[in-house]
């Protein structure tokens, strides 16, 4: 009879277990998705994911989108998720120097990843390793009124005197040709970025952030002497205003091109542009001898090097990875997926995207704060920000970026 | 039986004596505690990271007095705190002026109490929705101060995009709720004002300023004091309102200390935690300027009492 008791107490310990048991494979989340879409699209992500992996359960932590770029400071080290979502580049750099994120060449080689996110294997890699998978990008480019372009009477321009003369046209029909609003200091570093792809190179502009080329360089002064003949038909006040308020610029028409990523393409259509009135470009060739180079943010997934369940979590990187997923994802979001064999959205600023993106013989560049280390992106932007807002500053600011510069790298090795 | 007291006399008082200095020691031990926990102890630290490079992940560097000696060059510093300065100068004015505001409000008039609470209304909204405010006021293109301006002199001024005029505006806006604040500080002393000095003070001849001046005013004093107090702490502590308004723009012109600070220490770009611990070094022994002189006189006072 006792006997019997303690069996059938075991066989309810084991009933009580067993769901526990199950439960246990848990995967914790922490995703800087704060935005409508992308967390619904990580929510579904997770679902479909669970779906096929009925035994593992996935747990999002949401964060909102700035607050996370501090909060992983935090949680990387105090309780470290087992994904989470970050950037490539330098942006991850200190992360992978700190020792913080798993390694995860593994997952690359197994499944074949240097092949199919062959895009941006080298922004993934650090000491010959891979430390995270790339799920999305979006291109950069200049994306601008056709409206104001009627009102102007001009057509869009290929090369940069063209692009000029048109300004010209736009500053006598009371528009202004570029807007901006650099408030958060970012946007100006897109101008940059092209000014320098165009001007000097994809390979001289990844020197130039890893710190090779002096600041006081000839050639960082061409990018500026160019930078210059737009400044006069650039929106005046731009320092005090958010990226946001330069898109109602371009939305009423009083401005014309607007140098931005594609997630601006949301903004344009909620302020009431249409496929008909907004259109997208490739930034202008400025020395046609150099092989054209674009700008590509790349958002990728990480694991923890003190996550709890690593293993779960490279099945859960492998899953990202694959094209039917990537295509999926890309959808929700609106943007590019990474891997060559996805296929890509039917709006046609994403095709225009990815058709500028994988014609890009120069290269494709990350972004200014990602490719250059955090310290010399800040000082940089806010150069570039003074240099717009008061360029005869220009030899001052160059000499405080190349004090800077000297000081960052040389800390860095 | 005057045998049985002896022996326990000289030990009785002794015994409450050392009860007696050990007692204020023990009710202080709570309070002196936490004051070294999150006081004085953070203090210590933020003075030994302050010699050290760290990106608060990694390993300490020993580095001496390398990050003194870059803040000895770096202009960013010199602006913030050429802006911290201007920043304690200029707020002073809601000393003055809140004493004016408080001496109109000060009179029994039916409904008195909806204007004052309407005139104390800015304290009590939050230093980030006073920033959005006046940040929109500023707005180039839709803001009120900049159509305003536009009307009368044909061209429009961007304060906030204006490295010449960005620090005046955030301080004019800080000093909105900063006005309301020493008002209330003082329409509450002046409630305290002995009415008999006054009738003898009329009594006398003394009106409008040399009533203010000679009578209101010494009376007001401990008022003044709390009012001086919180406006220079209010001052150096001028953070919110940069954060939300210019995020320390244009170029970094409207940056004060304590802002350059979270910039380097803790800002997206930032994780320079040896030389934002510097920074807040260099503007603790500001600080403490103030602090010794205000405890210097608090303890003069209660000397003098």
């Amino acid at each position: 009879m006792a006997l019997h008791g303690k069996g059938l107490l075991l066989a309810a310990l084991m009933c009580s277990a067993a769901p526990a048991m199950a439960q246990q494979r848990v995967l914790t989340f922490n995703s800087n998705a704060s935005d409508p879409a992308p967390r619904a699209m990580f929510e579904q992500l997770a679902a479909d994911f669970m779906a096929e992996h009925p035994e593992i359960r996935v747990e999002i932590n949401t964060f909102d989108h700035e607050g996370f770029k501090t909060a992983i400071r935090n949680f990387l080290t105090a309780d470290p998720p087992d994904l989470i979502t970050w950037f490539a580049g330098n942006r991850m750099k200190p992360f992978v120097d700190a020792g913080q994120l798993l390694d995860v060449s593994d997952v690359w080689e197994e499944n074949g990843l240097k092949d199919s996110l062959g895009s941006t294997l080298s922004s993934m890699t650090f000491d010959d390793r891979q430390w995270g998978v790339p799920y999305t990008y979006y291109q950069w480019g200049i994306y601008y009124n056709k409206e104001a372009y009627a009102a102007a009477g001009v057509e869009p321009a290929t090369d940069w005197e063209g692009f000029i003369a048109n300004c010209a046209a736009f500053q006598e029909a009371g528009i202004d040709c570029l807007t901006t609003g650099s408030k958060a200091l970012w946007p100006v570093a897109g101008i940059f970025d092209y000014l320098s792809l165009r001007t000097n190179g994809y390979d001289w502009h990844m020197q130039l952030t890893n710190g090779e080329i002096p600041w006081t360089d000839d050639s960082v002064r061409a990018v500026f002497a160019e930078w210059e003949k737009i400044l006069p038909y650039t929106t005046a006040n731009h320092a005090a205003i958010d990226w946001q308020d330069a898109v109602a610029n371009i939305v009423q028409g009083r401005a014309a091109h607007y140098v931005m990523g594609n997630f601006a393409v949301a903004a344009f259509r909620d302020g009431g542009m249409t496929d008909e009135t907004l259109g997208f470009m490739a930034f202008p060739t400025i020395n046609p001898d150099i092989p054209r180079a674009e700008e590509a943010p790349t958002d990728s997934l990480h694991i923890p090097a003190g996550a709890k369940n690593p293993d779960d979590a490279k099945l859960f990187l492998a899953y990202i990875a694959r094209p039917d997923v990537q295509t999926r994802i890309n959808e929700a979001l609106g943007q590019l997926p990474v891997n060559a064999e996805a296929s890509v959205g039917d709006d046609p600023f994403l095709q225009a995207g990815f058709e500028l993106l994988s014609t890009a013989e120069g290269g494709i560049a990350q972004f200014f704060d990602r490719d250059a280390p955090a310290e010399m992106a800040k000082a940089a932007m806010e150069g570039f920000q003074e240099f717009m807002v008061r360029p005869e500053r220009l030899d001052t600011i160059l000499e405080r970026l190349e004090r800077q510069r000297q000081r960052i790298y040389a800390a860095a090795e | 039986m005057t045998a049985l007291p002896d022996p326990q006399a000289p030990t009785a008082p002794r015994k409450r004596s050392r009860r007696r200095s050990l007692t204020p020691w023990l009710f202080l031990a709570p309070g002196m505690a936490m004051f070294a926990v999150y006081v004085l102890i953070p203090i210590v630290q933020s003075i030994w990271i302050s010699f050290h490079d760290w990106d608060g992940l990694g390993q300490m560097r020993w580095i001496g007095t390398a990050n003194y000696s870059e803040l000895w060059w770096d202009d960013a510093f010199y602006t913030s705190l050429r802006n911290n300065v201007i920043w304690l100068v200029l707020y002073m004015l809601a000393v003055p002026l809140g004493l004016m505001i408080a001496l109109f409000l000060n009179q029994t008039v039916r409904g008195i109490r909806i204007y004052k609470s309407l005139f104390f209304f800015p304290f009590v909204i939050s230093q980030v929705v006073v920033g959005l405010i006046f940040s929109w006021f500023y707005a180039p293109g839709f803001g009120l101060f900049y159509a305003l301006i536009e009307w009368i002199t044909g061209s429009g001024v961007a304060i906030l995009a204006d490295e010449r005029y960005v620090t005046y505006g955030i301080i004019a806006a800080g000093l909105w709720p900063q006005i309301a604040y020493c008002m209330i500080l003082y329409l509450t002393g002046l409630n305290a004002v002995a009415p008999d000095q006054i009738e003898a003070a009329r009594l006398d001849g003394a009106k409008g300023w040399r009533m203010l001046w000679h009578v209101v005013l010494p009376q007001l004093r401990p008022a003044t004091f709390i009012a001086v107090v919180v406006t220079v702490i209010g001052a150096l502590r001028s953070f919110d309102l940069v954060s939300i308004m210019t995020s320390g723009g244009p170029f970094g012109s409207s940056r004060v200390l304590s802002y350059y600070m979270y910039e380097q220490a803790l800002s997206e770009y930032g994780y320079r935690m040896g030389y934002g611990a510097a920074i807040a070094v260099v503007l603790f022994g500001i600080m403490m300027i103030f602090i010794s002189g205000f405890i210097w006189k608090m303890w003069r006072d209660e000397k003098g009492l």
